[in-house]
């Protein structure tokens, strides 16, 4: 008895001293933080850690560049990964994310392309243009004509420093209908027509925005009059006392997917957890914390999503219809040579 | 003239002196190696090689043809250069009077000065975001008082970025020029006040000669730090102030491009070395920094 008590400790201290090792029903998730993340983990991470008697630990990370150079490092800290549609879209491609096992993960209701080979949607977003009411009240623009109008919005704006979900709102606003912008954008020439429109845009381009938490709070500060940015981050700066709308006219959609990279710690329980948080009964609370949509539309007839906040979501059939769904063969196809455009064009 | 008696012990002993240093410098010496020397020139290696894994100089020749890499480094250098000009005149008057001042008194001073050093840079630079932004304590009092009508742009441009760094590089630059400061002789400048010469001139003609060590150690270690900033760069310049850090991070997390992300990189630490070498032949700084023994 004795002996056997020591030799458990001594195992313990030997797993604790050596540690990286991980134990079975433990998973680590790494999400992108700040009012997104505290919203997962309220809807999604702890009731599932309940569920399955296991431990979910959270992490926060930059993205699927981050998930790169572990793997390629070959030491992969996280079991789970939340990125956007376009990470999710390069880590397939690049096989630094495992092919999801959709034997397990039930997507029969979920949104229209809403998920990938690695990579399963787990909510709707939507790229959205927001005002400061102080400085336009209700009548805000209702299109990226009148966001890019400094005469009838005379104010500063803040707009994104990457070139993604830039490049159609520029030529929306340039005249092009929403259903022609990626065919336009298809070549060098569109390129240009786009980065041509944000130039003009630039005298009253205050920020370069480089995340969520950022757009947020300029906004929320009042520091810019007009911003682009995701609509649930601009809903919890609206919660927080901040002075500000948005319109879901001419927004563009997407979505957030968690997936599993290669070499995980725990790759087994992964898939097990991602099946769990794919559910309806979770991802319909996910609503209730920050605005986003789920991708599962069962959520909607859980009772646990009431009619005007339904309304909200950007995955509901109103808002749906406004926006233009984002094309990842457009990025897959541009991305690299845009953005080293978009990046002439900032410096200039 | 005759060789000493001794000559082949002492030579001996010469010789058995250089190998014991030299032994016990080799820690030093391979880890200098290990972390150092190889990274940066396994980062050299990697430049040469272009997306496709094949050997070539595309790395290099793309930064020629693509106009916002030179705008990125000449912002590098024009940040780095104007920090480090605004922290030499803010330093050097503080310093001279530190140094003037009884000791005690002087280390309240510098205490004044370390101080922000023990808080996080992070915090730091939100703390100056908060205060210079549009609504920010600055523009809010300086509209209530009346001194201006519009807000002034203070952050998130070039103006909110050289204010955070030069902020942060502050004890750079004072440390060593204190410590030199201290290390002049007053009688020197006393000696000089005898002789006739007015106080400006015994400033000009004796302390600041004096004091330049300090100076130069203080501007070279702002300097180059400066190159390689990025956090305040990233969250006071708005965007608009994009550095040679910055460019390197979107293109490993973006677009895992080592490859492009080494040739900057190698390009900064040329350019860094061609001005360091620039100014040491120029100013001659071996010989302000004291010449080492024949």
């Amino acid at each position: 008895m004795r002996i056997n008590q020591l030799l458990l400790s001594g195992a313990t201290a030997c797993a604790i001293f050596f540690g990286g090792t991980v134990s079975a029903d433990e998973v680590t998730i790494a999400s992108w933080g700040g009012s997104y993340q505290e919203a997962q983990s309220k809807a999604l991470f702890k009731p599932v850690e309940k569920a399955l008697g296991i431990t979910i630990k959270e992490e926060s990370y930059k993205g699927i560049g981050q998930v790169r150079t572990k793997v390629a490092a070959g030491s992969v800290p996280w079991d789970i990964i939340d990125t956007g549609s376009g990470g999710g879209a390069r880590g397939c491609a690049e096989e630094i994310l495992i092919p999801l096992d959709y034997s397990m993960i039930d997507t029969s209701n979920f949104v229209a392309d809403t998920q990938l080979s690695c990579c399963v949607g787990t909510i709707v977003f939507a790229t959205v243009m927001a005002w400061n009411t102080d400085t336009y009240g209700d009548n805000g623009p209702q299109s990226w004509a009148d966001f890019w109008d400094a005469e009838k919005f005379p104010g500063t704006r803040a707009i994104r420093g990457k070139m993604h979900g830039m490049l159609e709102p520029a030529l929306m606003a340039d005249g092009v209908p929403a259903d022609e912008v990626y065919s336009v954008l298809d070549s060098e020439e569109g390129i240009n027509r786009a980065l041509d429109k944000i130039r003009e845009l630039k005298p009253h381009v205050a920020v370069w925005w480089s995340s969520g938490a950022q757009h947020a709070q300029l906004m929320k500060d009042g520091e810019v009059d007009l911003s682009t940015g995701w609509n649930g981050r601009f809903d919890v700066a609206i919660a927080d006392g901040g002075n500000l709308k948005y319109t879901y006219s001419q927004g563009l959609q997407d979505y957030d997917c968690f997936g599993i990279p290669k070499g995980a710690p725990n790759p087994d329980l992964a898939m097990s957890v991602i099946a769990e948080m794919s559910k309806a009964e979770y991802q319909a609370d996910i609503p209730q914390y920050i605005t986003y949509g789920p991708t599962n539309t069962l959520a909607y007839e859980t009772g646990k999503i009431d009619e005007t906040l339904a309304a909200s979501l950007p995955s509901h059939p109103d808002n749906a219809s406004q926006l233009l769904p984002i094309s990842q063969e457009w990025y897959a196809k541009w991305e690299k040579m845009a953005s080293e455009m978009y990046t002439d064009m900032m410096t200039e | 003239m005759a060789d000493a008696l001794n000559a082949r012990e002492l030579r001996q002993d010469e010789w058995r002196e250089k190998l014991a240093m030299f032994g016990l410098s080799l820690p030093a010496l391979v880890l200098v190696f290990a972390i150092i020397v190889v990274p940066v020139g396994w980062l050299f290696w990697l430049s040469l090689f272009n997306d496709e894994g094949v050997l070539s100089l595309s790395n290099y020749t793309r930064m020629f043809d693509s106009k916002s890499y030179t705008r990125i480094f000449i912002t590098t250098f024009k940040v780095s250069i104007l920090t480090t000009v605004f922290c030499v005149l803010i330093s050097y008057p503080f310093s001279y009077f530190l140094s003037q001042l009884p000791k005690r008194w002087a280390a309240i001073g510098l205490f004044t000065v370390l101080l922000p050093f023990w808080t996080s840079l992070l915090v730091r630079t939100y703390a100056w975001l908060v205060v210079l932004q549009r609504k920010g304590l600055v523009n809010e009092w300086g509209i209530e008082l009346g001194l201006w009508d519009q807000p002034l742009k203070l952050a998130h441009n070039l103006n909110g970025t050289l204010v955070g760094m030069v902020h942060i590089m502050l004890p750079f630059m004072v440390l060593p020029l204190y410590a030199s400061m201290r290390a002049i002789n007053a009688d020197y400048v006393k000696a000089a006040s005898n002789l006739g010469a007015n106080p400006t001139r015994a400033f000009w003609l004796v302390f600041f000669p004096l004091s330049l060590p300090g100076l130069l150690a203080g501007m070279v270690v702002v300097f180059v730090l400066c190159l390689g900033f990025f956090v305040t760069p990233a969250v006071l310049g708005g965007g608009k102030v994009i550095m040679v850090s910055m460019k390197i991070e979107t293109l490993i997390d973006l677009f895992f491009n080592f490859g492009t992300a080494s040739a900057l990189g190698v390009v900064l630490m040329i350019l860094t070395l061609a001005v360091l070498f620039l100014a040491h032949r120029l100013l001659r700084l071996d010989k302000i920094l004291g010449e080492r023994g024949a």
